[in-house]
């Protein structure tokens, strides 16, 4: 069923990847997607991928779960892919009817679809090795200076964390839900379009009456404990930044201007 | 009498080859037998759920068999298709699967799914909604309308209204009051004897299944530990102690009053044995219940 969602999910771990501070990760993987999009020649990809498969290796998460994540995507990736081959101008070097297939389609394709799939396992790789609580005080922190202008960061910040912390439980309850209507004779596999869609209602109604009736708890179980928002909340646990931080960030720093640096090779 | 379901050493592991890797089930063999009533005790976690699941065919033993009369509920779509209809199968709190305008329509979801004709759907929605003791005008009324302990009725109306020959309940009366609760058994009570069904149960109460149970199947750590009589079972209480699952209160009250010197007989785990053998005791019988 639902089961095999890896999308944004947190595997939690001891390794230096995992103590980093949310801050520093989320900035590099800001840094990591701007050097992504400047990265032009081939060598400087084979950077790139260099420093990708060594963070991955540093925070040992398992090759076969980053396999699991891109499966989602394999569709968009073909999608773009094939459009690159086909669209490109160039030199034609097979043609068959109104397609051409050129030689610069070929590259782009190949460095496009290289380019999406370290896109995603890169950021992938932000959620897997960071919980979600760190990552939305990690967004809030970055955020907090818009506060002056009374942007609502604090606000946006819970939202996000609320958000992400129902995911599991409503993928629990929608699986709880089918099960209890297949022991029903429910039938969500067979029929065209129209008996599919008709199929899910008595999934849809009772997980809406459920999220609603959580999203009540939820907030009745939030002002029993005083919650009023933002303004004057402390924490229980600080972010801070250790060396091993600045040492990331001066390694990504370097790794954007080597990018740069290799593009004028070859 | 005759086996109707039997597992054959199942195993089921969750998520397998992931960090969230759980193994539920570690090798159950278990039968039940037509017209049997079956209380399944454990604690929380030690498979209970994920092993009535296996029974209907929703969840997929990652080895060894399940068999309703002999025949493997995996052997086909159709066969597996067949024995959620054979086997009905009542989740904890099944209030929250409600999903239509009308009771009535909730109830006859099961029904509608067999391909059964409109007027057999409505035989077997009253004969549920009988079952349950829903009354007729509670069927016309929006499930979510109703109180708490009458939308579990018509939910467990919903699976009851698919005559299925074994009856699984997962925890029905967690959250009812005291006369909710004995209603409710009253009522899977009459189902099981009216229609000569298999009922199985899981349940926390010793009490319940100490006085409902025919047999008692203990789970522990995806295992089944001890199978028998609610007296054979209820005869090891230290052995319960230590996996957390206790006595029936009854047998504490005897133990204590045979602590105030009465004679009172041994084996008694419910409360109308403590008084049939206190009523026996003052006729001058020997007061043992057995």
């Amino acid at each position: 069923m639902l089961r095999d969602i890896t999308l944004g999910q947190y595997f939690p771990g001891k390794t230096v990847v995992h103590r980093l501070d949310p801050r520093t990760k989320l900035v590099m993987t800001i840094v990591y997607i701007v050097a992504l999009f400047l990265a032009e020649s081939w060598s400087s990809y084979a950077l790139m991928a260099l420093l990708l498969i060594g963070m991955i290796g540093v925070s040992r998460i398992n090759a076969g779960t980053i396999l699991r994540g891109l499966k989602p995507i394999v569709v968009i990736i073909i999608i773009t892919a094939v459009l690159n081959v086909f669209f490109t101008r160039g030199e034609v070097i097979f043609e068959l009817w109104i397609f051409k297939l050129t030689r610069e389609g070929l590259i782009t394709a190949a460095k496009m679809t290289l380019r999406l799939i370290m896109l995603i396992t890169g950021t992938f790789l932000l959620t897997y090795t960071t919980s979600p609580i760190a990552l939305t005080d990690g967004i809030e922190a970055l955020l907090s200076p818009l506060k002056k202008i009374r942007f609502p960061a604090h606000e946006l910040a819970m939202m996000m964390s609320i958000a992400l912390r129902f995911v599991p439980i409503l993928i629990e309850e929608t699986n709880k839900i089918m099960a209890a209507q297949a022991s029903r004779g429910a039938d969500f596999e067979t029929g065209g379009i129209v008996k599919r869609a008709k199929a899910l209602l008595p999934i849809l109604v009772p997980l809406f009456i459920s999220a609603f009736r959580r999203a009540d708890e939820l907030a009745e179980a939030m002002e029993s404990r005083c919650y009023h928002g933002g303004e004057g909340r402390t924490r229980m646990k600080k972010l801070g930044m250790k060396a091993r931080d600045f040492v990331t960030l001066a390694v990504g720093a370097a790794a954007v201007a080597a990018v740069v640096l290799v593009n004028f090779l070859p | 009498m005759d086996t109707v379901i039997r597992t054959e050493n199942i195993t089921h592991t969750y998520s397998p080859g992931t960090p969230f890797e759980h193994v539920a089930l570690r090798g159950i063999d278990f039968e039940a037998r037509c017209g049997e009533y079956v209380g399944i005790i454990g604690r929380t976690g030690s498979g209970k759920s994920t092993f009535i699941q296996h029974l209907n065919g929703l969840l997929k033993p990652l080895s060894g068999r399940v068999l309703l009369d002999g025949n493997d509920i995996h052997a086909s779509k159709e066969a597996t298709r067949a024995a959620r209809f054979r086997v009905g199968l009542v989740f904890q709190f099944p209030e929250y699967q409600l999903f239509e305008e009308t009771v009535y329509a909730d109830i006859a979801f099961g029904p509608k799914n067999m391909k059964l004709t409109p007027e057999e759907t409505e035989e077997r929605v009253f004969e549920a909604a009988r079952f349950v003791g829903l009354r007729p005008e509670e069927l016309k009324k929006s499930p979510f309308e109703l109180s708490g302990g009458t939308k579990r009725r018509a939910a467990i109306a919903g699976v009851i209204a698919m005559r299925p020959e074994v009856l699984i309940l997962d925890e029905p009366t967690a959250g009812l009051d005291p006369r909710g609760r004995d209603e409710l058994l009253d009522n899977i009570d009459s189902y099981h004897r009216e229609r000569g069904a298999t009922v199985i149960v899981v349940t926390h109460s010793m009490e319940e299944a100490a006085r409902r149970a025919g047999r008692i199947a203990v789970f522990e750590d995806g295992k089944i530990v001890m199978s028998g009589t609610p007296t054979e079972i209820f005869r090891n209480g230290p052995e319960l102690e230590r996996m957390g699952l206790g006595m029936p209160k009854a047998a504490l009250i005897a133990e204590r009053v045979r602590g105030l010197g009465v004679p009172l007989g041994r084996d008694i785990y419910t409360l109308e044995a403590v008084r049939d053998a206190l009523i026996s005791l003052r006729k001058g019988g020997g007061g043992d219940a057995t």
